[in-house]
């Protein structure tokens, strides 16, 4: 297919772009096969708006008269509104840009056609290898093994082709345990808490159905994980109801009876469209013009997106706490194992890592726990918060988790290495981006794809130091230990830098942080000319000495 | 009393047990234990109620509600003990004598020379002149000396120059005790003037020709302007029901080139309901989100502080943008105009902003035109209907401006927060009593200190790293965003929730940016002197290791790492529901939680917070620290079972 055939008007003149915020704007719109290009023509202040059609969340249009409007809403939740003169032009563009933002095959996307114009230092493709990560673990243990049981995703469609499991299992219980779990998401490992030796695994729900099914290798591999005399906990991340209706449709959760190391631990995180509809709420809470406080406080309850990131928050600190405060092993699961989970292994990572409190870290925690682990990014990302289409797959799982990521890092401003600009990046480029990175549902369509090959890997382009200075704290410094947020109502805000970023003008808080960097900045050049000055002195002071003693 | 449990509201870990000692002026509870021995302290003065429920297996819990917010939970074994504590607290919590409050007996060990510069450290004559006052218009009257004309007035007012002392007489006549249009802030460069009185007299039809000619000559005190505003604070329904009682507001037909204006403010009466509503959900224990944004909006407070900030900036925009003069007023003129006014004053004037303007603007707007702070903030015994949050709705008007305008303020959220405690605290003379005569008959100045020599004294913790006095935020009239602002208003927990550490942030950026600030300021200096080293050697050629020797100084006094790895925390309750397992060791005190104990995140100008804690050993206010305390261990609450049916039903 050309894209050609898709754009009947590939340029209109005297178009008017409006803004929040900002003054209309006159100039030309240009067309392509992936951009939308919107550029003024004022000599003086010459502004060039670029977007990417799958970007685009929704368009609509009306006319008055011969003059047309669209008002595009897009997926980082940006609205904007362009009026075109000419009923044909108008609707000619509009049905392009229909078109071409809801593209459905993956190779016609835009990371199939971009070519980088920046020198690519390191491949972003082989930047997060589970061979570098089995190594590191190596180092601090060596109970646990790399298992290339899945190497042609035979076993686990949305695994990936090697994963860590405790050294006493062998492949062919893997197998077994892997025809009794969910989608053969067996348990793996996902964290390794070096200060005890505890550990956190995920999994997907254990299919016993409602006679009782049980699987001796699937308790055996949990249990090796276990010390000797030890108990684990098992967070469910479905309430206890949940998971019990589960096992009408062959799933269900680990009984007492046959795991009694084990304490389990029911959370109630939602999923799927009750998530997606919170989030198309809470937007349209943002975007109300009225100036009513009452409806704003209750829109935003209603939204129940707070509640969310509290449910979540929770179970990750509750994941979090049994590790590091209980001493016990946990293993994590949902009903998938790709959703609510890695909210909860993710997060429990943040609280307890320094490491992943890092940008590197970070990076590297959403390429395992998110991209590796087989979080759907193409079906969950899909659409966004204006969106009509309300698939049932469509839901902001991982903003939920950025979100929470910043919650963190707002009551640990010191802590993170990056800062929320980062968060809001990886974001976008989960809903629309020019990289590779976040398309494909797991590795092994991501392999069928010839992504590495045939696209841009997201961290070959963030992790240049010109990107990098943009998302760094400046505030950083290593903090080595645990971080226990408070997860109480008072302290969960909302994240204004997503939800409230194109409602609100932002130069105050912008001059702020201007200012903070100035006083950091000044204190650093300070620190280099102070180290220079007494080098140079002690320098002198040696040569004096020399002289004196010659 | 002794083996008493101090209770923590936010999570069910076990209890602190000590001590209950009731002073003259504090009640104080001394954790056992040998190493830390914590103690918390709470002023007399800031018990807004005490709470005796039902008697229990454990003991006899007391609960004590404090004025800054604070709540403390206590268990006393018998009940005899905690029905003589509730006794004695209940007549101490409610002086009768302005002599029994904690000022007369506070001794700073300063001189009386200290205290007298002390008190001189604001001067509003100073600010008048700073204003540009008296001017051509505008001129000091005396009409007020002895407090002959309004008793709530200062014998200082500042007034139209055409207004002789037959028309402010004439119209004080006509005004609500008496209160009189008199200036508040004038606005140099536009002439504009907002001038502040109570509500007129008038009925349904009466009319006051000396009234008419005092607006007419505000009027006219602004050449640039052939209107004037006249702003009635409260909501319309209000202002016409106190016609029936012979009050009212301005007709615009018998005052010649007004424009009359209302807008919304509740009285004191929602106000106080409103706030006991918002502590209500702030009280809750383990309240779900729901719980918590419907309480917080049920409570209608973000709408009232939103309409007090509305009306400020109605005003600032008429002076700044249109240059014409304001008239404020509510019904007494002492609660919503003092808000209103000062509201817009610290939108127009850069100076307000600034720490010595801050104290100023609330010298001028409350202190010195008669807001009844005893009545409003219970000082003494008295009437609950007539105490109101008002001052503190200012207070958190400013803290939201804060959070718009973060460089905008020189000083930081800690010093509204002090200035809130001290309102309430007595420890201070500033906020005796309900009007300056009051204040004289008492000899306030020659038998208590100013807060404000205290607070500036200590002003290096109340700085804010961000703000520099050359940037544009603070220059000229801030312009807070009108719409749409519904979200621009949050809940202040830095306030309301002050002493459940737990909630806030664990690290501070602005602690954080002051350390790096401070370190700058040394290196700047080191730098200095390594210069001169240089250039002194270079000349001289001659060894010189005491450069060597300072640099390590300096090293040792900034940890700078260290000091912010501090604020680390400790879990909080995250679920009900984890079960302590028969074979689970016991926890050892591990390095997060060690650190939280040696934390020091209280600066040197705390210990008044408590007020006297003892200050020799070092030990400062504790009252902050106890309630979320030290090493809070999960598992020690981990027996909780309100889930244990999760358990059971597997």
């Amino acid at each position: 297919m050309e894209f050609a055939e898709l754009i009947k008007t590939p340029r209109a003149d005297n178009v008017v772009l409006h803004r929040p915020f900002y003054l209309p704007v006159e100039g030309t719109l240009c067309l392509t096969g992936h951009h939308l290009i919107f550029s003024s023509r004022r000599q003086d202040n010459a502004e060039e708006l670029w977007l990417l059609h799958s970007n685009i969340d929704s368009i609509e249009k009306r006319f008055v008269g011969s003059l047309g409007t669209i008002i595009i809403k897009c997926k980082d939740l940006r609205i904007i509104q362009l009026d075109i003169p000419g009923m044909e032009e108008c609707l000619n563009i509009a049905s392009s840009i229909e078109a071409l933002s809801t593209l459905d095959s993956i190779t016609l996307m835009y990371p199939f056609f971009y070519r980088p114009m920046f020198e690519i230092i390191e491949d972003g493709w082989r930047s997060f290898l589970p061979d570098q990560e089995f190594e590191l673990l190596s180092s601090m243990t060596d109970e646990w093994r790399l298992s290339c049981i899945n190497k042609e995703f035979s076993v686990c469609p949305s695994y990936p082709p090697v994963v860590i499991v405790p050294k006493s299992i062998d492949d062919e219980a893997l197998r077994k345990v892997a025809m009794f779990r969910h989608g053969s998401r067996f348990p793996v490992l996902s964290y390794y808490h070096k200060k005890n030796g505890m550990v956190m695994m995920r999994s997907s729900q254990p299919l016993t159905g409602t006679n009782g099914r049980r699987c001796k290798e699937d308790e055996k591999l949990i249990n090796a994980t276990l010390r000797p005399g030890k108990r684990g906990y098992i967070i469910d991340t479905r309430s206890l109801n949940v998971a019990q209706q589960a096992r009408a449709k062959g799933g269900g959760f680990e009984q007492e009876v046959h795991y009694p190391q084990w304490r389990r631990i029911h959370k109630c995180i939602e999923r799927f469209n009750i998530l997606q509809e919170s989030l198309i709420k809470l937007v349209e809470a943002c975007n109300d013009q009225s100036h009513n406080m009452d409806r704003w406080l209750s829109k935003l309850e209603a939204s129940n997106w707070l509640t969310h990131i509290k449910e979540i928050l929770t179970a990750a600190c509750l994941a979090a706490q049994c590790i590091d405060r209980e001493g016990a092993s946990v293993l994590v699961h949902g009903t998938e194992g790709t959703d609510s989970t890695l909210q909860v292994t993710s997060l429990a990572q943040i609280i307890l890592d320094p490491r992943c409190r890092t940008i590197r870290g970070f990076e590297s925690l959403v390429v395992r726990e998110w991209l590796q682990a087989g979080h759907p990014f193409q079906q969950r990302c899909a659409q966004s918060a204006y969106s009509n289409s309300k698939q049932k797959w469509e839901a902001p799982v991982f903003l939920l988790f950025l979100d929470c990521v910043w919650q963190i890092l707002r009551q640990f401003p010191c802590s993170f290495e990056f800062n929320e600009q980062f968060l809001i990046m990886l974001f976008e480029h989960a809903y629309a981006s020019q990289f590779g990175t976040f398309l494909g549902n797991n590795e092994n369509e991501r392999f069928k794809l010839k992504l590495p090959q045939k696209t841009m890997s997201l961290w070959s382009w963030v992790n240049r130091s010109e990107e990098l200075s943009k998302f760094q704290n400046p505030l950083f410094e290593a903090n080595s230990l645990v971080i226990w947020p408070s997860v109480a109502p008072q302290s969960l805000q909302l994240w204004e830098g997503v939800f409230l970023r194109w409602n609100r003008p932002s130069k105050f808080l912008d001059e702020a942080h201007e200012e903070m960097l100035n006083i950091i900045n000044y204190n650093k050049e300070l620190q280099a000319k102070v180290n220079a000055l007494r080098r140079q002195l002690a320098e002198m002071e040696t040569d004096d000495r020399m002289q004196e003693n010659a | 009393v002794e083996n008493v449990q101090l209770l923590d509201r936010l999570s069910s870990r076990k209890a602190a047990v000590g001590t209950l000692y009731l002073t003259a002026t504090h009640v104080m509870f001394v954790e056992n234990g040998s190493e830390t021995r914590k103690e918390t302290w709470v002023l007399h003065s800031q018990i807004s109620s005490i709470e005796k429920q039902a008697t229990t297996a454990t003991g006899c819990p007391l609960l004590i509600r404090c004025k800054n917010f604070q709540v403390i939970q206590l268990v006393i074994p018998q009940e005899r003990d905690c029905h003589d504590v509730y006794i004695s607290l209940i007549r101490l919590a409610r002086p009768v004598k302005y002599e029994e409050l904690y000022c007369f007996s506070f001794n700073p060990k300063l001189d009386k020379e200290e205290r007298e510069q002390g008190w001189k450290l604001v001067d509003l004559n100073e600010e008048y002149n700073r204003m540009g006052i008296p001017n051509n218009c505008w001129q000091l009257s005396d009409v007020n000396r002895d407090y002959g004309v309004c008793d709530s007035y200062p014998t200082e007012v500042y007034v139209p120059k055409s207004a002789t002392a037959h028309i402010i007489v004439g119209s004080s006549k006509f005004r609500s005790r008496r209160r009189f249009p008199a200036l508040s802030y004038y606005c140099k460069d536009k002439n504009a003037s907002i001038c502040r009185s109570s509500q007129p007299l008038s009925g349904f039809s009466a009319r006051c020709l000396e009234d008419e000619q005092m607006l007419q000559a505000i009027r006219k005190a602004n050449p640039g302007s052939d209107f004037l505003y006249v702003v009635d604070t409260r909501p319309k329904l209000n202002a016409m029901a106190n016609r029936a009682a012979g009050k009212g507001y301005e007709n615009e037909d018998n005052y010649s080139n007004i424009k009359f204006q209302f807008i919304g403010i509740e009285n004191i009466h929602v106000m106080r309901n409103s706030l006991q509503k918002m502590l209500e959900v702030c009280e809750l224990k383990s309240p779900s989100m729901s719980d918590f944004l419907w309480g917080l909006e049920n409570s209608g407070w973000l709408k009232h502080i939103k309409a007090i900030m509305d009306a400020g900036i109605f005003i600032a925009k008429a002076v700044a943008e249109e240059g014409v003069s304001v008239l404020v007023h509510c019904s007494d003129g002492w609660d919503r105009t003092a808000q209103v006014c000062s509201v817009a004053s610290l939108l127009l004037d850069p100076y307000y902003r600034t720490m010595k303007g801050f104290m100023v603007l609330i010298e001028k707007d409350w202190v010195s035109f008669g807001h009844k702070f005893n009545h409003r903030y219970g000082n003494l015994d008295g009437d609950p209907k007539e105490i109101s949050p008002v001052i503190d709705q200012f207070i958190e008007c400013v803290w939201q401006l804060m959070e718009q305008f973060p460089c905008a303020f020189e000083f930081n959220e800690r010093f509204l927060i002090h200035i809130q405690h001290h309102i309430y605290s007595c420890q201070f003379g500033n906020f005796l009593c309900n009007s300056q005569k009051e204040r004289q008959e008492l000899k306030i100045q020659e038998r208590t200190y100013s807060l404000w020599a205290h607070m500036w004294k200590n002003r290096a913790d109340y700085l804010n790293p961000l703000y520099r006095s050359d940037h544009s935020q603070t220059q000229g009239t801030l312009h807070p965003q009108m719409a749409p602002c519904n979200f621009l208003y949050k809940f202040w927990s830095g306030m309301y929730n002050h002493f459940e550490k737990g909630l806030h942030p664990r690290q501070s950026v602005t602690d954080y940016l002051m350390a790096v600030k401070e370190e700058t300021q040394q290196l700047e200096e080191e730098l200095e002197v390594l210069g001169e080293r240089l250039a002194n050697l270079q000349k001289s050629q001659l060894n010189d290791n005491k450069v060597k020797s300072k640099q390590q100084d300096r090293s040792k006094q900034f940890g700078l790492s260290t000091s912010n790895k501090n604020l680390a925390n400790t879990p909080q309750e995250y679920s009900h529901d984890l079960k302590s397992f028969p074979s689970r060791s016991p926890s050892q005190e591990d390095e997060d939680s060690a650190l939280i104990l040696t934390q020091d995140n209280l600066k040197s100008s705390d210990p008044d917070l408590s007020a006297n804690s003892d200050q020799e050993s070092g030990v400062e206010d504790l009252s902050c620290r106890s309630p979320s305390g030290g090493g809070c261990l999960p598992s020690e609450d981990s027996g909780k079972d309100s889930d244990e049916a999760v358990f059971l039903a597997v």
